[in-house]
């Protein structure tokens, strides 16, 4: 009976849980659209997103590269196909590894950033204050993060994939000797501007869901310094699940 | 009532019941505050005071009763209506509630920028001038509140609320953590910017010297209703133990210590 009643608790709980997010993120998408736009606030949070997470994501983004061309020639060369690694490097970057390895960096970076900061604004009344002085949190706090968020994951990805096939492309010339112009050509010949779109797509995607997330928890955070940790811990937990599953819809949805 | 009385009445609250839980925090809280009065709300600590005043300003919906100001109920006000009203008070929060990102003189013309739309230069000044008359130097604008002490920080939440000249203001316990001379003059920078706007205002403090330095009536909270509220004057002649003992601080008597204070996690209540 007892397991019976804790299951049932925690589907109850889950089940709350889900509709409280929905309800936040109809509420926050409505406060986006409506002014006033904060836009200090909003460059504020682009700068924070975007610029500051930068050299993660570029480090991430060229060591993944640079292991993906080692890793695929040595399974290439066991059937000499080693000339396909350029086309392998540059299209497993731009539609799988940049958009998820960017997410995820970007999850523990800004996803418990935007955490800490809205629950410490919570415990310590700054979310009371703010209806005080007439000013609506969603609209103040929520608005600006998730535009920054969808604004910026897109342009990370951009610019990590370039970092990565950049990569890729010094193994591939340094430690696999590879010709330059052949391993650039080999990059080039297969790759579709749609793979490129689909990465910026699921980045986009990436980017609202950590915003979110964040957002989320943050804002209902528990009192007191356990609460806002474990506000932090949930807030990255949930947007890196939340990321894959949605980078396998979005993939089947356009796999073909 | 009579219809001049009636009118000087700023704000009633009838009945209130704010339940956390199946905890009655509040349970038939009644208490009118006349046009420019001082009011001190005093009680012991998880006693409700301040799920009372946020009941009041609206960060929280009670379970039942009347609240209005000017004769107009603000409970189940419309999100505009309740805005429009939002902007007649002001309030100080027992920690001050200033925001972290943002410089002095940001926080204490907040308000006024979204009012206004004043560019930065004006917005500046009008910050100094407010809060040099709170004692403030010029020199504090361009701090953070983390850079601030206890007493500046008081001082500079002190500013943010009376920024815009409000009718009413609500202190939620501002000398709290403050040294018994800082407190001293916070309470006169109080006194003094009340009597400059004429707000009528209500504050919550466990400290009895400020509320005699403030208050021109006292309220007594136990138990989730008023038990007690008179002028300061009186305050030492109730002829009720519960506040007999509050006022003159003795550790037993009819006002358990060993009360369960309210869960502050089921006190905040997210209005989106």
């Amino acid at each position: 009976m007892g397991f019976f009643q804790s299951l049932g608790r925690s589907g109850l709980r889950l089940c709350h849980m889900i509709g409280s997010i929905a309800l936040f993120l109809v509420l926050s998408l409505r406060w986006c659209l409506i002014p006033p736009f904060y836009g200090k606030q909003i460059v504020r949070q682009l700068i924070d997103v975007g610029y500051h997470s930068l050299p993660v994501v570029g480090l991430t983004t060229l060591f993944s590269g640079m292991v993906l061309a080692l890793q695929s020639y040595t399974g290439f060369a066991r059937f000499s196909a080693e000339d396909t690694v350029a086309t392998v490097v540059v299209l497993s970057v731009t539609r799988e590894l940049g958009p998820v390895l960017a997410g995820l960096m970007v999850a523990g970076r800004v996803g418990a950033s935007i955490a800490a900061e809205i629950g410490t604004m919570r415990v310590t009344d700054q979310i009371d204050a703010l209806e005080t002085l007439s000013t609506r949190p969603m609209q103040y706090l929520v608005g600006p993060r998730l535009i920054a968020g969808t604004i910026c994951l897109p342009i990370l990805v951009l610019i990590g994939n370039i970092i990565g096939v950049f990569g890729g492309y010094l193994v591939g010339i340094y430690r696999l000797g590879f010709n330059s112009t052949v391993y650039l050509s080999r990059t080039l010949e297969f790759l579709e501007f749609s793979d490129v779109m689909l990465g910026l797509l699921k980045a986009a995607i990436f980017g609202f869901i950590i915003a979110l997330m964040g957002c989320y928890h943050g804002y209902y955070s528990g009192r007191g310094a356990e609460g806002v940790g474990k506000a932090t811990t949930n807030a990255v937990v949930s947007a890196s699940i939340l990321i894959l599953i949605a980078n396998y819809s979005v993939t089947a949805l356009f796999f073909g | 009532m009579t219809d001049k009385k009636k009118r000087n009445v700023k704000i009633k609250i009838s009945n209130l019941v704010k339940n956390f839980g199946g905890d009655n925090v509040l349970n038939g809280f009644s208490l009118s505050l006349k046009k420019s009065e001082s009011l001190c709300l005093i009680g012991t600590s998880g006693s409700g005071k301040s799920v009372a005043l946020k009941c009041l300003i609206g960060l929280l919906s009670p379970d039942s009763g009347s609240i209005t100001v000017d004769d107009q109920e603000t409970i189940g006000q419309s999100r505009r209506q309740h805005e429009a009203m939002l902007k007649r008070f002001g309030m100080t929060f027992q920690f001050g509630a200033l925001f972290d990102s943002l410089p002095v003189w940001e926080n204490v013309t907040f308000r006024l920028r979204q009012k206004e739309k004043l560019n930065k230069k004006e917005a500046k000044e009008i910050a100094g001038d407010i809060l040099s008359q709170l004692g403030l130097a010029h020199q504090v604008l361009e701090l953070f509140p983390a850079e601030l002490s206890g007493g500046m920080q008081k001082r500079v939440a002190i500013a943010r609320a009376i920024a815009d000249k409000p009718e009413i203001l609500l202190f939620d316990e501002p000398t709290s953590g403050l040294d018994p001379i800082t407190s001293g003059v916070i309470n006169d920078l109080i006194l003094n910017s009340v009597n400059r706007i004429g707000a009528t205002t209500l504050t919550i403090s466990h400290d009895m010297a400020s509320v005699r330095q403030i208050a021109d009536t006292v309220a007594m909270l136990h138990n989730g209703r008023i038990i007690w509220c008179g002028p300061i004057k009186d305050i030492n002649h109730t002829g009720i133990s519960e506040v007999d003992q509050f006022v003159n601080g003795k550790p037993y008597g009819p006002l358990t210590t060993n009360k369960r204070e309210t869960p502050q996690t089921k006190q905040t209540e997210i209005s989106v």
